[in-house]
């Protein structure tokens, strides 16, 4: 009797102490975490896609409260969430939420198989890195869609797609939070990410081919060929010409249309509008019809490269 | 009989243009001198549209030390300057001559007769090489002033006639040749970096050149011929420098000279004695055009600049069943995205590949059989630095030494599953080396 009592009152006795010791330690000692990052953490997605710049979604959290303790969440968007997510961000933070622009990745090549007649076959890896590194491509064009779908691999939230008809990858506008995952699995920049515009409506040039006029031409029927003629078309001085191409500037086009019809190649491109009134398309109809041009180039039955490197000799001195 | 210690391959030697003599390629009709035919800086047009050049005329200025000049190898009058496809299968600025005759510059001596002596001091004859516009003729294109410009004392020259690539026999027939022109050129090498032995490396499949350069060296003090066991890539320079000297080059940034030693192409050599003895730029060189269809498989001298095409239908024309035509050996060379690519200082060889054998086999997993591991010359472990490549992790690439790749491709050649071992690699290789780049300019 008399040792379990002097176990129970040892073992108490001693735990009172430990018990003590901690507390103390816990006071001293304590990390003082602010509980709105874990609160913000939890309204996000937990895509942990890494489409905002930062680390995971507990990443953008603490960013969020940081900035908020700082004063503004100005710069600060999730794009898979979006406005939605970003308003309950704010709320918690006691902010008014940033009217962020909704983003969509774009491509920005639209040299189909038609477009676009092959001039060489590649037989390396399905990659479009290693392609990109091999050669120019299958095409005349050396700055368009290699077509092995590296932006696909890399879209997470299975928003883009190969079209094995066009030999192109296509968007699904809905599913695309813009995170900018096939932005950068693109060797070639070809995809970008531009504001959603009202209704999803935007102009974009569908092309980013840099050569000059005849050359670009002749690679593709779909090709910039740096003719200006939508620059002095357009009113607002929206489009710009560089290196043989035109860009149109998301923030100053007013969606006129103007510079479609002016474009002789068809490159420039209405999306999500509805379809013409039958007046209009008259024009529109032949052009369509041209496109799927005669092959100029002369389809030479080449092959690119396969276990063969460049040529870069036994003499390398590793420089 | 010498070899290098670590891996290598024998892939089939399929030489079937050796010992057919060298001939002289014909004059193209409009000659294209691409503006980065070798490693570095792009050279300068110093010409412009419309004006007359002769043969040895320079066309473009040296961009920088890690450059070499353009000299033309036509007579004729500068048509364009504009962008052409070049071996890259990219366009690539080029200077476009229309020729007209073929007149010579008048201070090119275009006398047969050998010259062995010279008063030149080492450092005139690097200024001259230099200024011949001298690249590696093995297929790297290194600026050959660099080379003989090194920055720890040297002690031995070794020059690189193994020509390791199945099919390509350039090398070969210009020893047979021209092999007392290579050993003045090789003795010049010797002067400039002032050293007093060389070592002729020659594959024992070429018994030919073995025998008659054994007998011309007896002229030369200090060099020496060193026949070689038949083993891919030992034109490879570290690969070289082990099985002739038996030093090993360490990982980079160390170079051949760090181990006192230089190597250069056969190639090379004889462009140095023309340029020092004769006054003659590089412009023209011999490539092989050479496959198993080809009708009359050939050595030719040809002019720089000049389209490939011109080459094929010299040597027979295009077999129907070709599939892909390679700039370059079997092994490291690269197929073309057109026959209208001109020959640049580089272009050893063309060969056109028939369909059946350019096809790749279907990749399939990985057996660990580690064949690959077995034949690296460099000792690395190839389907590990693929599988690295292929997820992107490039720390553990880097730490695997991904950058020591030298691209040999004999892993891939030898791999059963038929996995595209090199693709990845040289990817990696290329992601990897940019970050190191990133990382070295990035201000601390």
């Amino acid at each position: 009797m008399n040792v379990i009592l002097v176990a129970v009152i040892a073992l108490g006795a001693l735990g009172l102490v430990l018990a003590a010791v901690l507390f103390l330690i816990a006071k001293k000692f304590a990390v003082e975490e602010d509980p709105r990052i874990a609160q913000v953490a939890e309204v996000l997605p937990q895509a942990n896609c890494g489409g905002c710049g930062f680390p995971g979604c507990s990443g953008f959290a603490e960013a969020c409260v940081k900035a908020a303790n700082e004063g503004s969440l100005e710069g600060k968007l999730c794009p898979v969430g979006g406005q939605p997510v970003m308003e309950k961000v704010a709320e918690i933070l006691g902010m008014t939420a940033e009217a962020g622009e909704q983003r969509v990745a774009v491509v920005r090549c639209n040299g189909t198989c038609a477009n676009r007649p092959r001039t060489a076959q590649y037989d390396g890896v399905r990659s479009c890195r290693i392609a990109h590194n091999t050669a120019g491509g299958e095409t005349g064009c050396f700055f368009g869609c290699l077509g092995c779908g590296d932006c696909v691999a890399a879209c997470t939230f299975d928003a883009i797609h190969m079209n094995p008809e066009t030999g192109l990858p296509e968007v699904d506008e809905t599913k695309c939070t813009a995170c900018g995952a096939c932005t950068k699995a693109c060797p070639r920049n070809i995809i970008e990410l531009r504001p959603m515009g009202k209704k999803g409506r935007r102009m974009v040039v569908r092309c980013v081919n840099k050569e000059k006029g005849p050359v670009a031409k002749k690679a593709c029927a779909a090709a910039c060929i740096g003719c200006g003629k939508c620059v002095k078309t357009c009113e607002f001085e929206a489009i710009t010409l560089e290196n043989n191409l035109a860009y149109i500037d998301p923030t100053k086009c007013r969606l006129c249309r103007k510079c479609e019809e002016a474009c002789p190649q068809g490159s420039i491109v209405a999306m999500n509008f509805p379809p013409r009134k039958p007046k209009a398309e008259a024009p529109a109809a032949p052009k369509a019809a041209e496109t799927p041009a005669t092959p100029q180039a002369e389809p030479v039955k080449i092959v690119i490269p396969t276990v063969e490197t460049a040529p870069k000799a036994p003499e390398t001195p590793n420089v | 009989m010498k070899t290098f210690r670590i891996g290598g391959v024998h892939p089939q030697e399929n030489k079937l243009s050796a010992g057919k003599k060298i001939e002289v390629m014909d004059l193209p009709k409009q000659a294209v001198f691409p503006l980065s035919q070798h490693i570095g800086a792009p050279a300068v047009p110093c010409v412009a549209k419309g004006e007359l050049v002769k043969v040895g005329t320079k066309i473009a200025d040296a961009g920088g030390f890690v450059s070499a000049p353009i000299h033309s190898s036509v007579s004729g009058k500068v048509a364009k300057i504009d962008t052409v496809i070049d071996a890259s299968g990219y366009r690539k600025p080029a200077i476009i001559i229309d020729v007209d005759g073929d007149e010579w510059e008048p201070a090119i001596d275009r006398d047969e007769t050998l010259v062995r002596q010279t008063p030149l001091e080492p450092k005139e004859i690097v200024a001259k090489v230099q200024e011949a516009g001298i690249v590696g003729m093995g297929g790297a294109c290194f600026p050959a002033h660099v080379k003989l410009s090194p920055r720890t004392p040297v002690d031995v020259v070794i020059i690189n006639a193994v020509e390791c690539e199945p099919y390509l026999t350039a090398d070969h027939s210009l020893m047979l040749e021209k092999p007392d022109e290579i050993l003045v050129g090789v003795s010049l090498i010797m002067k400039a970096v002032g050293v007093k032995k060389a070592y002729i490396a020659i594959e024992n499949n070429k018994p030919d050149a073995i025998a008659l350069m054994q007998e011309k060296v007896k002229d030369y003090a200090g060099i020496e011929v060193c026949p070689l066991r038949v083993k891919y890539p030992q034109g490879g320079e570290k690969q070289l420098i082990d099985a002739v000297v038996g030093r090993q080059v360490p990982n980079p940034p160390a170079l051949p000279a760090d181990v006192g030693a230089i190597v250069q192409n056969v190639g090379t050599a004889f462009a140095i004695y023309e340029a020092v003895m004769k006054n003659k730029p590089l412009f023209e060189r011999v490539v092989t055009v050479t496959g198993k269809s080809v009708s009359e498989p050939k050595n030719l001298l040809t002019r720089m600049g000049t389209p490939m095409s011109l080459l094929i239908e010299k040597a027979g024309g295009m077999p129907e069943d070709t599939g892909k035509v390679i700039g370059g050996g079997p092994m490291m060379g690269k197929a073309l995205l057109n026959t209208e690519v001109p020959v640049c200082k580089g272009s050893s060889g063309i060969l056109l590949m028939t369909e059946k054998e350019s096809l790749r086999g279907e990749a399939q997993p990985c057996i660990r059989c580690s064949k690959c591991v077995t034949v690296c010359p460099m000792g690395l472990e190839p389907y590990l630095l693929q599988k690295l490549s292929e997820h992107a992790d490039w720390e553990r690439a880097e730490a695997e030494q991904i950058m020591t790749c030298i691209e040999c491709g004999s892993c891939q050649f030898t791999c059963p599953a038929h996995r595209p071992l090199l693709d990845w690699i040289r990817m990696g290789k290329g992601t990897v080396g940019g970050i190191i780049r990133a990382r070295a300019n990035k201000p601390k």
